[in-house]
């Protein structure tokens, strides 16, 4: 019992993780189209970026969490101008390679100035435990902070999505981009605001995770951006709760595959999910299911 | 001698009916029409009688080499036993040349194997040479063979109707289906396609179903018309039947 | 069209003698171990290239994971020659079936799939071939098989080589060939004209993984040692690379491709701590300015359509 309640709160923190960068790949997805290789590479920027923030200058963990947010956004909004603005007539396949070598820049341009070695975060939320109902099992503070501040950030998406005009303008998009351009929405703002918000929900995923598991590196966001995608599109991708649902979902399996002594097969359970999900519903679990018309 | 028999046809997308209780029965070597308001289930009917979709229920019974229905098949099988179609939006093979187009439409008359191909046996080029010949043949009878190596997308639209056409018709089918051919074109096009529908026909033995709007062409080709309204049909008979048919007249023109 | 005709007659007299010009050249030692050693790099990337090409330039489905049909070949010529002692003979012919064999048993459930999804699924079986070799003490784990015999030599690279641009040129110039390029184009046309799309997706499938089996074979039998990592995402990507920067829909293109991205890396390998930031570079600006690859859907042909030899670029 301990074990399974231990494992699901460490599942729902996971989870937040792999929802948050869910969100951006599911956003950016939607509007344009491409699998935005680059998006877990975002994320590791975001843990880095707040890494210095907090050894190097000492700031706290919110100043922290909401810098690494802006400075994400920015370089978000910045690759889609250079990189993927040229590629938007262009084949898929050629956006999709375009993606994955904007990937291999973050990744190795990383490492090229910070080197490829492992660093480890300072400790900036109080460490303080939690014992459940009497149980065994525990909550670490910081579950707590990543779960409130997962749940603050979704809340806030959720009102720009649907109560501001930008967030109308998102979805008109998502929903047919010629017919929205052929009524005034303003294309590339529209797709800059994508990004800037799936980025920087990317980079306050870097920063939860680097106070979280303490240690990161270069090429730490090539796995979870894979996860975070495949939560995405066991949610369904360009749907929003869905990537919510998928990103907790693919948490709670993983942790409860590690426990059950699976933890070298944890990533090849992700996978099989994957492709299971695909085979029985090809457009996710909350996709709506459309055929191509004859 | 009946080809095609339709009993009971039913399909629901979704709890939305797009055809239902379509009965019906087309007679060898015929012209029929399919005509009807857009949205009245024409084409989902020409999808179900080349097994792009499967009936809700009802079946569809061909009596062609030997007697099959198109509730359990794909299309491609539908092919092989004598029954091709053009689309409505046209689906040519864009990057393609027009050659190649019709040479894919001859695609199961091909018997070589893939071992075959691969190797170059002797017989590759036997069957290789024979189909380009039939195609050529083809190609010169629709006035298309200068146009052979045109990549499809760079033909004029009446032109890429008509390659549509031949590549049907290179797979050798015994009931050709088309779905709106006078779409987009002027009167003089049209009246030369009305000809060349007909030719067909009789050149080829055929059976063809046709949707279409143009109802000057409708009247003049067809044999026997089907109206089809709200899903369900609404009338049959001969052309002089349809024009005079009140509900006809009222579905088309409206009426109190 | 004479199997002895001129042309082929040509064609069989170059081929043959560009292999025992270069082979006198290994022997005399001009060329050395280092350009030896790159030949048999880009050798097997030719093959794996056209393989892919085969599945996504000609049939136009997206793939993520070839280089797990690689892998299964490596490892299974590596168990057949290392462990089990068998002549390399045997060893590619089971990498060959090995690898083809995952190609329809991943294709079959998989090709229902469209575009960025099947993508996204064969990286995902990729990835799970890779932990499962990962995990595997028999074939090594993590550490990797070891002590593969060398048995690849020039002989073995330039049969497979010119065996692979042969068979793929046939085919794709046959029915069956035109059957996939017309999926590529417009699938529910090629399924109203009688195409089975179905079996044809699985079949280039097959044939794309058959032959990476057979460059995985070559791989292992040159490097003696084959690790789980060496066949992951990176090197799908780098398939892929080649695929659409030599052009998707030519064989030609593929060559074209493998060498010069070969001969990039090769470079690249002077600056190692900037070699993955400028190829990234280098990919991104391919992708800006030839998103159509080098070749488009053109290929090199030695002979007009006369049969005269002139080696120009004509579409097919």
């Amino acid at each position: 019992m301990e074990q399974i309640i231990q494992q699901m709160v460490n599942g729902v923190s996971l989870g937040s993780i792999y929802a948050l960068i869910a969100l951006g790949y599911t956003m950016v997805y939607g509007i344009i189209k491409l699998i935005n290789f680059a998006h877990g590479d975002i994320y590791m920027v975001g843990a880095y970026i707040g890494f210095f923030l907090t050894t190097y200058l000492s700031i706290g963990f919110f100043p922290a969490l909401i810098l690494s947010m802006i400075i994400c956004s920015l370089l978000g909004v910045i690759i889609e101008k250079v990189a993927y603005k040229p590629m938007r007539n262009s084949t898929r396949i050629a956006a999709l390679i375009t993606a994955i070598s904007v990937s291999l820049f973050l990744q190795y341009g990383m490492m090229y100035f910070v080197g490829p070695e492992t660093r480890t975060y300072p400790n900036i939320l109080p460490n303080s435990q939690i014992k459940l109902f009497g149980t065994e099992a525990v909550i670490d503070i910081k579950n707590i902070y990543i779960l409130v501040v997962t749940i603050v950030l979704m809340v806030l998406l959720q009102y720009v999505i649907y109560r501001t005009k930008t967030g109308k303008a998102m979805r008109a998009v998502a929903l047919d981009r010629d017919a929205s351009e052929l009524m005034g929405i303003d294309m590339n703002k529209t797709i800059s605001y994508t990004f800037a918000i799936g980025s920087a929900l990317a980079g306050a995923a870097g920063v939860l995770v680097g106070t979280y598991y303490n240690t990161i590196n270069p090429l730490m966001g090539a796995v979870p951006g894979l996860k975070a995608f495949i939560a995405a599109v066991i949610g369904g991708i360009g749907y929003i709760p869905g990537a919510v649902f998928g990103g907790f979902f693919l948490g709670i399996t993983e942790t409860t595959v590690s426990a059950f002594g699976g933890s070298l097969y944890k990533d090849a359970v992700a996978f099989a999910i994957l492709i299971v999900v695909l085979l029985v519903r090809p457009n996710g679990i909350f996709g709506s299911n459309t055929k191509e018309k004859v | 001698m009946e080809m095609l028999v339709v009993n009971n046809l039913y399909k629901s997308f979704g709890g939305v009916k797009a055809v239902s209780n379509i009965n019906m029965k087309i007679e060898e070597g015929q012209i029929v029409g399919l005509i009807g308001p857009n949205g009245a289930g024409k084409t989902t009917f020409f999808n179900l009688l080349t097994g792009i979709y499967s009936p809700s229920s009802g079946d569809i019974v061909y009596k062609l080499n030997q007697e099959v229905s198109s509730c359990n098949f794909k299309p491609s099988k539908m092919v092989k036993y004598g029954v091709a179609r053009t689309f409505q939006n046209i689906r040519l093979f864009k990057d393609m040349t027009v050659l190649d187009n019709v040479l894919i439409g001859y695609h199961n008359n091909f018997k070589y194997n893939l071992f075959t191909s691969l190797f170059r046996f002797p017989s590759f080029f036997k069957h290789e040479e024979s189909a380009y010949n039939e195609v050529i043949d083809l190609l010169k009878e629709f006035n298309l063979y200068d146009k052979k190596d045109v990549l499809a997308k760079n033909l004029p639209y009446g032109e890429q109707r008509k390659v549509e056409i031949a590549r049907a018709l290179a797979s050798k089918p015994k009931l050709l289906l088309l779905d709106e051919p006078a779409a987009g074109m002027n009167p003089n096009e049209t009246r030369e396609l009305t000809e060349l529908i007909k030719w067909i026909r009789d050149e080829f033995e055929l059976t063809v179903i046709l949707i279409e709007h143009d109802m000057s062409l409708v009247m003049d080709l067809c044999d026997d018309i089907f109206v089809f309204n709200y899903g369900t049909l609404l009338a049959k008979g001969t052309p002089e039947q349809i024009q005079h048919n009140p509900k006809v007249i009222k579905a088309y023109l409206g009426g109190e | 069209m004479k199997i002895l005709g001129k042309k082929n007659i040509i064609t069989l007299i170059i081929i043959l003698s560009v292999y025992l010009v270069v082979g006198l050249l290994m022997n005399i030692g001009i060329i050395d171990s280092y350009i030896q050693l790159n030949m048999v790099l880009i050798g097997v990337n030719i093959i794996l290239a056209i393989g892919l090409n085969l599945i996504t330039g000609f049939t136009g489905q997206f793939s993520l994971g070839h280089a797990a049909f690689m892998s299964i070949g490596a490892y299974a010529s590596g168990i057949a020659t290392a462990k089990l002692g068998q002549p390399f003979i045997v060893g590619i012919i089971a990498a060959a079936l090995c690898a083809a064999a995952a190609g329809i048993l991943i294709g079959i459930p998989t090709l229902r799939l469209k575009g960025d999804y099947l993508a996204i699924a064969t990286l995902g079986f990729a990835e799970i071939v890779k932990i499962i070799g990962l995990n595997n003490s028999y074939i090594g784990g993590a550490i990797g098989l070891n002590d593969i015999p060398q048995y690849t030599n020039w002989t073995w690279l330039y049969i497979s080589v010119v065996g692979t641009i042969m068979l793929a040129y046939n085919f794709v110039n046959s029915y069956h060939g035109r059957a996939c390029i017309s999926i590529r184009e417009d699938e529910i046309a090629a399924e109203a004209m009688g195409v089975n799309t179905t079996y044809y997706k699985i079949l280039v499938f097959t044939i794309g993984a058959f032959l990476a089996g057979i460059a995985g074979a070559l791989y292992a039998n040159y490097f003696f040692f084959i690790k789980p990592d060496t066949f992951g995402f990176m090197k799908s990507v780098d398939i892929l690379v080649i695929v659409v920067f030599g052009g998707m829909g030519s064989i030609t293109g593929s060559i074209v491709g493998a060498v010069v991205l070969s001969i990039i890396t090769i470079f690249l390998q002077g600056v190692p701590e900037l070699r993955m930031v400028i190829y990234a570079v280098v990919l991104f600006l391919i992708m800006v300015y030839r998103p159509q690859g080098i070749m488009g859907d053109k290929e090199f042909k030695l002979f007009n359509k006369e049969g005269v030899l002139d080696g120009n670029v004509s579409s097919k």
